[in-house]
């Protein structure tokens, strides 16, 4: 079905090179995130995927089939755009329905595959009305409804939620992943937030610069960062990453501490600052603690409310066996 | 923030811009007049304006003297003619430029727009001559070519700005749900530029049906347009103003009428993607 096989892929831009020679290979049924900073050519790379872009070099086989050459239209994938791209002079259900007028499907089959879709998405109600006149979610669940009738071999999907408000985009996100779970078809999905990535992924597939810099499971990522960029990608807030003198009692250049594995204790901690910006969640206490002596801030969460205020005074124990130690070159040191 | 405006305001501005407005179309007004009088009355002083006998003469005598429908199929077909193979040739190079824009495209609209910017009048000769070599003189195709060419780089222009407003992902999504490069042009770029497309039609059709320098220098009597109708009651004769006027509104109603009826989608496609 949809198992995709990129082998030394590079895309150039003039004489930009923004993807380097890279191999990836994106199972059948896996549900796949490319994550990484805004410029780090995960777009591009979905791009390429989708044949929307041509590759410098290198080859891409989509079923087992080589695709490099195929035209997008030709691959057997669908693609959810971040501005959903939805047809404009079209009714929902002649949006809908456009891959299967397309590939020249019956008529009567193609009304009720469009209701069946509709039905999944909850648009029955919207299927005459323009994409003008929807609200951004239901806009977002056409462009999903198009891209489910024609049964593509994998989903394609552009930041889709990034144009949603906030309680919109966990409804959302939600729904993608309860759809993968129905469909059980290849997904491979682009963001730049990592919580996306880390609630959705079966697979992340990190980026920096057009490099993967590690590809494994949302815990692999958080358990075992291979490199300091990772260690401060992913997680929320971010991984401490200390160097210097500490980092020397570990006997490596970096140690890196993510602020859930750091214990505030009434005295005699290993570590003192005082407490500069407080941020009391309810559920979480985040401390960005100054005068460490060890980086500018220390980030530390706190299970439940922890009553200390900017400007007092806090002592901390980082745990021991969730220190992370990272090399003069930024790799991981087992 | 909404600006108060007076009552009074409004009706100073209200009629200032009637004013104007009756300044500009005066002279028409007094064109389709005068067609009515007899030259006496045409030519009386102080002129009369509407108390006059009215009378449908000169409109029988330029019928009687020079035939209207030859001059009045030459300016459709000559006009349309023009603007038709403009928009053929227009539609690919404006979507060229808009989707797929190269280093130099830049460049080249400007260089286009700067054509126009060449007085007529100094390629009149070159013209000429070219247009004797071939034996395109006083004929249709040949100012059909001409008035394409004159016109072309304004219908690239208004095709371009149109099609860049037509977001390219949604062009790449067509492409994903499989349709070829004909299909998406036909069910989805066409359909969302025709107001586009449509007001750049009737612009250059009329600007075409007015052009007058060329129709009147490139052709003689079998190709002559409407504009040429007009021309051959200026002199000849001594001025006949009532005649003149009756030529001149004969040949301007067609387009007139066209434009009264059009203006709506012009002003929607002139203004298109100006406000969101």
């Amino acid at each position: 079905m949809g198992r995709i096989v990129l082998e030394q892929v590079t895309k150039k831009f003039g004489d930009v090179e923004v993807i380097p020679p890279l191999d990836l290979t994106i199972q059948d049924g896996e549900f796949t995130v490319f994550v990484g900073p805004s410029g780090c050519g995960k777009s591009t790379l979905l791009r390429l995927i989708a044949g929307l872009e041509d590759v410098s070099s290198g080859s891409i086989q989509i079923d087992g089939k080589a695709a490099t050459d195929m035209a997008p239209s030709k691959r057997g994938l669908a693609m959810v755009f971040q501005s959903y791209a939805l047809y404009p002079h079209m009714s929902v259900r002649k949006n809908i329905a456009f891959p299967l007028r397309m590939a020249k499907m019956d008529p009567a089959e193609i009304a009720k595959k469009v209701e069946g879709a509709a039905a999944v998405l909850n648009l029955t109600d919207y299927l005459e009305r323009r994409p003008g006149q929807l609200s951004g979610g239901q806009r977002q669940r056409v462009a999903i409804g198009r891209a489910i009738v024609r049964e593509p071999s994998a989903f394609l999907f552009d930041e889709p939620l990034s144009n949603l408000d906030a309680a919109l985009r966990v409804g959302m996100r939600m729904e993608i992943s309860e759809l993968h779970t129905k469909l059980a078809t290849t997904m491979v999905y682009v963001t730049h937030d990592q919580v996306e990535a880390m609630t959705m992924a079966d697979k992340i597939v990190v980026l920096r610069a057009g490099n993967i810099e590690q590809v494994g499971t949302p815990l692999e990522l958080y358990r075992a960062p291979r490199n300091t960029f990772v260690a401060g990608f992913i997680g929320s807030p971010k991984m401490n990453l200390i160097e210097g003198a500490e980092a020397a009692k570990h006997n490596v250049n970096t140690i890196g501490v993510r602020p859930e594995h750091i214990d505030v204790v009434e005295s005699g901690g290993l570590w003192e600052g005082t407490v500069g910006v407080a941020e009391h969640l309810g559920s979480d206490t985040f401390f960005h603690i100054n005068n460490t002596g060890l980086t500018d801030t220390i980030t530390v969460r706190a299970q439940g409310e922890v009553n200390l205020r900017h400007g007092d005074p806090i002592h901390l124990t980082p745990r021991a066996e969730e220190i992370h130690r990272f090399g003069t070159d930024g790799l991981r040191i087992a | 923030m909404a600006r108060a405006i007076t009552t009074n305001r409004k009706i100073i501005n209200t009629a200032f811009a009637w004013a104007i407005g009756m300044l500009i179309f005066f002279p028409i007004l007094w064109t389709v007049l005068t067609s009515f009088k007899t030259e006496a009355q045409a030519i009386s002083s102080p002129p009369v304006f509407i108390f006059f006998d009215w009378t449908l003469e000169n409109y029988a005598v330029v019928q009687e003297r020079s035939n209207y429908m030859l001059f009045l199929w030459n300016s459709v077909i000559i006009a349309g003619g023009s603007t038709l193979l403009g928009i053929i040739i227009a539609v690919p190079a404006a979507w060229s430029m808009a989707f797929v824009p190269s280093k130099r495209t830049k460049d080249i609209l400007l260089w286009m727009l700067s054509t126009k910017m060449l007085p007529a009048v100094g390629v009149l000769y070159p013209m000429y001559l070219i247009f004797i070599e071939l034996g395109l003189l006083d004929t249709r195709i040949g100012l059909v070519v001409v008035l394409m060419l004159i016109n072309l780089p304004i219908i690239i222009w208004m095709l371009y700005t149109y099609f860049k407003e037509i977001p390219g992902e949604i062009l790449e999504a067509a492409r994903m749900d499989g349709a070829s490069l004909g299909k998406e042009i036909i069910y989805v770029l066409t359909p969302m530029a025709i107001p586009g497309i449509a007001s750049t039609i009737l612009l250059n059709f009329i600007l075409a049906w007015n052009e007058a320098f060329w129709t009147l220098n490139l052709t003689a009597a079998k190709a002559a347009p409407l504009t040429a109708f007009i021309a051959s009651y200026s002199s000849p004769e001594g001025l006949f103003y009532a005649k003149l006027s009756a030529a001149s509104t004969m040949a301007i109603a067609p387009i007139l009428i066209l434009g009264w009826f059009s203006q709506k989608q012009l002003v929607r496609g002139l203004t298109f993607g100006a406000v969101k």
